[in-house]
């Protein structure tokens, strides 16, 4: 008898782990999963179960100028972060695992100041130089914001990269006769490439969510996706966000897929 | 040629050629320092230089001296406020869900962390945008208040500091739990194996042995959520409704309303000094800690 | 003297120093190697004998000193253009290119043509005796094959140098023993100059031309196997190669003195700190008490060892001294070993008998 109340208490004691736990991973969740049935409703406010259903938002967002305006510039500055951020950040991991001294430490405290540093600060920053350079309201100027705020990640993903990576292989390429830099692209790239994929994804998926740089340093027929939404929900509700959201939403899980896997990958490739 | 001149010289040589390739490898970086001093260097000491002169041009400190005004000592106080909040928030839910993806079956766990990543990965405004269709008063966090019979009216649960917090919390989450797993799981079990050897009951195993182990990671987690949410911006600037002034509101505004530099940029150093001095203590304190073991 | 034959070049080394904060890996080290010869670096880890290598590949840039490879000063070439073979500890095959690829790295690189380069590696893996497994990826590999796939790479473009660096310690020890004898083998066909490092004194005198053996970043003595064996220039060579006791002396009026008696034939060198007498298991003998020719050395049987194809019968000579006795295990009428505690007379024949000193 005592036996059954001890196990009954410890059931319930165990279960309120559960309990939160589930809690914790529908508040986790929700945000994600609510945006894509209201994409779906021409109404203001999303009621379970939908009042209406039309995709008829989804082509107002197609017909809208403005909107694919928006879309143009994140996607294009993206993907150009994608490749800036991708390349000087593997360039500058590599120079950090090969040369250990002091110097490196301070270019890798450099590059991972950005994450401490609060965003606000930094897009005040550079809207009043990019103001003296008339670098505002243009493609490129968000381009390096960007990637400044993407290059401590592709550091630490492509350093991690580095390290469980065999050195030795680099300089068996270099005695049978490769230079250097010859070297790093026939043998230590390949190898250390699902760190780099991972890495991009990452970048990518900064780039099309910064909103705090965005919102100073873009503006008119530059302005990016986050801030065209930022001022919608300031102003008013308008049910073509959904769609976007929605958008956004496909296109960060898709991106989210690919790095997990380039990463699970990254891990298997060591053996 | 003298042998010991040769090897002089023959030594110089090689110095140069050593130095040499010492550059190569350093200029591999290059371009990446580049970046970062035309983007953050010169920005940020720009600002700082901006914050020294005063409305007229002169050189002053009134910029900081303004700061102390009741206006401005509320931002503060509201921002640590929420600050605070938000990182207690974080550990109750966190904690928790960072030990159960530890501890749990591991089809659930790796479910948990899915989820998570899930969370992290969705776009910040799209996740803002969400909580202000749930939370708004036709939304379906009311609508499910009131059909339970908890409340008759529907509350006001966005446009103010309730839901800035729910907002921040959930952005916040993953930032407390990656962290902590981390830390977890560096936790070799046979600690609490060995406590359970000596006679420990699961909960006091727990709370003699796992609880202080996760201490580390648990600060690194509460430093971190605090320290992001004292600067951050979308989310309190859409779901605060206005009612909530954080510090990088007050910055923003002064920029783009008022045109005040000088405001704005010493109010961004504070910000940054503030994040700093944080950040050193519990460093230091974590060190200390460590120390006296 | 510097050479370059046609498979072959000579390697001077000349005052090599390498420093690390205060510690000395190379310390003035001078060598010359002759074209076509196979230089064992033998040492104990620390002694620089890797340093050394990693110098000549051109991984380590020494402080000072010259590198000629057939008269060429190299000090100044980064390694991809020193034109070495080089195999490593690890092998450093690349997972991510099968074992044809592998093989054809150095001629792609060289810009050999396509034909040219099928027929080349097919060739070196035909000589490691791998040319069954040419299109098989690196993973599949077993231990002993990678490193053959490893030899082959670094052969494959016909380099007049090849260095190696421990390439046989991952191996176990019968398949270390065989690649030893291939390793010769392949040297005599080939006829290129190899560097060769290990810390297995018994692989050195296995494969070696000459052998370098080296400790604390100095070589200590360079000489043939059979005299790095037979004549060790001090105690530490004597100790290093091969098994031996070093049993220390008296010197007495110009004599050295064992146990009381002078020995004889004793090289008492002028200017030997220290005299001890080197004694090998396999030079000692059982003696009658009067035999000439022989000197003597009393003591009692401590234990007698079976090990398989030999017996060591390990001998107490008092004062704390005791020396080894080693005897092929035979059933012939003269092999009949003492038991323990047995009073014993050794002999170690004149011709035997070596005295070293302490190591300048």
């Amino acid at each position: 008898m005592v036996r059954l109340k001890q196990n009954l208490m410890a059931a319930v004691r165990g279960s309120w782990l559960y309990v939160l736990v589930l809690a914790t991973m529908i508040f986790l969740v929700l945000p994600t999963l609510i945006v894509i049935p209201m994409s779906f409703s021409d109404a203001r406010y999303l009621s379970f179960p939908p009042k209406s259903f039309s995709i008829e938002p989804f082509f107002k967002y197609f017909a809208s100028l403005e909107w694919r305006s928006a879309t143009q510039v994140s996607l294009i500055t993206a993907s150009l972060v994608m490749v800036l951020a991708t390349t000087l950040g593997t360039a500058a991991a590599y120079s950090l695992h090969v040369t250990q001294s002091k110097v490196s430490g301070v270019l890798r405290g450099l590059l991972m100041a950005p994450m401490i540093v609060p965003t606000i600060f930094i897009a005040i920053g550079l809207f009043f130089v990019y103001a003296k350079f008339d670098l505002n309201n243009t493609i490129p100027g968000l381009v390096l914001g960007h990637t400044l705020l993407a290059l401590p990640y592709v550091v630490i993903n492509v350093s991690a990269g580095l390290r469980s990576y065999d050195m030795t292989q680099e300089q068996a390429a270099c005695i049978l006769g490769a230079s250097r830099l010859r070297a790093f692209f026939d043998v230590t790239l390949p190898q250390i490439r699902f760190s780099v994929i991972a890495a991009a994804m990452f970048a990518f998926a900064i780039s099309l969510d910064e909103a705090v740089i965005s919102l100073f340093i873009s503006g008119g027929d530059t302005s990016t996706l986050t801030k065209r939404m930022f001022s919608s929900l300031r102003s008013e509700i308008d049910p073509l966000i959904a769609v976007v959201a929605t958008l956004m939403t496909f296109l960060s899980i898709i991106m989210l897929c690919i790095s997990i896997m380039a990463k699970r990958k990254a891990g298997r490739s060591v053996e | 040629m003298s042998s010991d001149l040769f090897d002089a010289l023959n030594a110089r040589d090689l110095r140069k050629a050593q130095r040499r390739e010492r550059w190569y490898l350093f200029g591999s970086g290059l371009p990446a320092l580049l970046l970062v001093l035309l983007t953050f260097v010169l920005p940020i000491g720009w600002l700082f230089w901006l914050s020294l002169f005063n409305a007229d041009g002169q050189l002053s400190i009134e910029n900081y001296t303004r700061l102390l005004e009741p206006i401005y000592v509320l931002t503060f106080v509201q921002t640590f406020k929420t600050g605070i909040i938000v990182t207690i928030a974080c550990v109750l839910i966190g904690y928790p869900y960072a030990y159960f993806m530890i501890k749990g079956p591991r089809w659930l766990a790796n479910v948990a962390m899915a989820l998570l990543l899930v969370s992290l990965w969705t776009s910040l405004l799209v996740r803002t945008y969400a909580w202000l269709i749930i939370l708004q008063r036709r939304g379906i966090a009311n609508d499910l208040l009131m059909s339970l019979g908890i409340t008759d009216a529907p509350l006001p649960l966005v446009y103010n500091l309730t839901g800035t917090v729910i907002g921040m919390v959930h952005i916040m989450l993953p930032f407390m739990i990656l962290p902590l797993y981390a830390a977890m799981k560096s936790i070799d079990p046979i600690y609490s194996q060995a406590a359970a050897a000596f006679g420990a009951s699961p909960s006091r195993a727990f709370r003699d042995v796992f609880l202080p182990l996760s201490g580390p990671g648990l600060a690194a987690g509460a430093t971190l959520v605090f320290v992001i949410t004292l600067g951050f911006y979308v989310t309190p600037a859409l779901l605060g409704g206005g009612k909530v002034q954080m510090i990088s509101m007050r910055i923003e505004s002064d920029v783009s309303m008022y045109a005040n530099w000088g405001a704005a940029s010493s109010l961004g150093v504070v910000l940054l000094l503030a994040t700093l001095l944080i950040l050193f203590i519990v460093k230091k304190s974590a060190g200390l800690g460590r120390r006296s073991e | 003297m510097s050479e370059e034959h046609k498979l072959s070049m000579s390697i001077d080394i000349e005052k090599l120093t390498k420093t690390y904060d205060s510690f000395a890996a190379l310390d003035d080290v001078s060598l010359s190697i002759k074209s076509g010869e196979f230089l064992s670096l033998l040492g104990s880890s620390g002694s620089g004998k890797t340093t050394l290598l990693m110098a000549l590949a051109g991984f380590v840039r020494p402080d000072a000193g010259s590198i000629r490879f057939g008269g060429r000063e190299m000090i100044f070439e980064p390694p991809h253009k020193r034109d070495v073979g080089m195999m490593f500890q690890s092998y450093a095959l690349f997972p991510h290119m099968n074992v044809f690829q592998n093989v054809a790295y150095p001629l792609k690189l060289r810009g050999y043509k396509r034909a040219d380069i099928r027929q080349r590696v097919e060739q070196a893996l035909a000589t490691v005796e791998l040319d069954h497994l040419i299109e098989r990826g690196i993973t599949e590999m077993s231990g002993g094959q990678r490193q053959r796939i490893a030899l082959a790479r670094a052969i494959v473009f016909e380099p007049k140098i090849l260095l190696m660096d421990e390439p046989l310690s991952a191996l176990d020890k019968r398949l270390r023993e065989t690649m030893q004898l291939e390793l010769r083998r392949l040297h005599e066909r080939l006829g290129m100059t190899v560097v060769y490092v290990t810390h297995d004194q018994r692989e050195a005198l296995t494969m070696s031309d000459r052998i370098a053996v080296m400790s604390k970043g100095r070589i200590r003595q360079i000489d043939t196997p059979v005299n790095l064996y037979e004549r060790p220039a001090n105690r530490f060579i004597a100790e290093f190669v091969g098994e031996s006791s070093c049993l220390p002396l008296t010197l007495q009026g110009g004599q050295a003195l064992f146990q009381g008696r002078a020995l004889r034939g004793a090289n008492v060198a002028s200017g030997l700190k220290n005299p001890s007498l080197v004694v090998r298991p396999e030079k000692l003998q059982f003696v009658p008490a009067e035999a000439s020719d022989y000197n003597l050395l009393r003591g009692h049987v401590a234990d007698v060892i079976f090990q398989g194809e030999s017996q060591l019968v390990q001998i107490d000579l008092g004062e704390g001294m005791s020396v080894a006795i080693r005897r092929p295990t035979n059933s012939s009428e003269g092999n009949r070993l003492p038991a323990r505690g047995d009073a014993v007379v050794l002999g170690l024949h004149v011709q035997d008998t070596l005295l070293v000193g302490d190591d300048q």
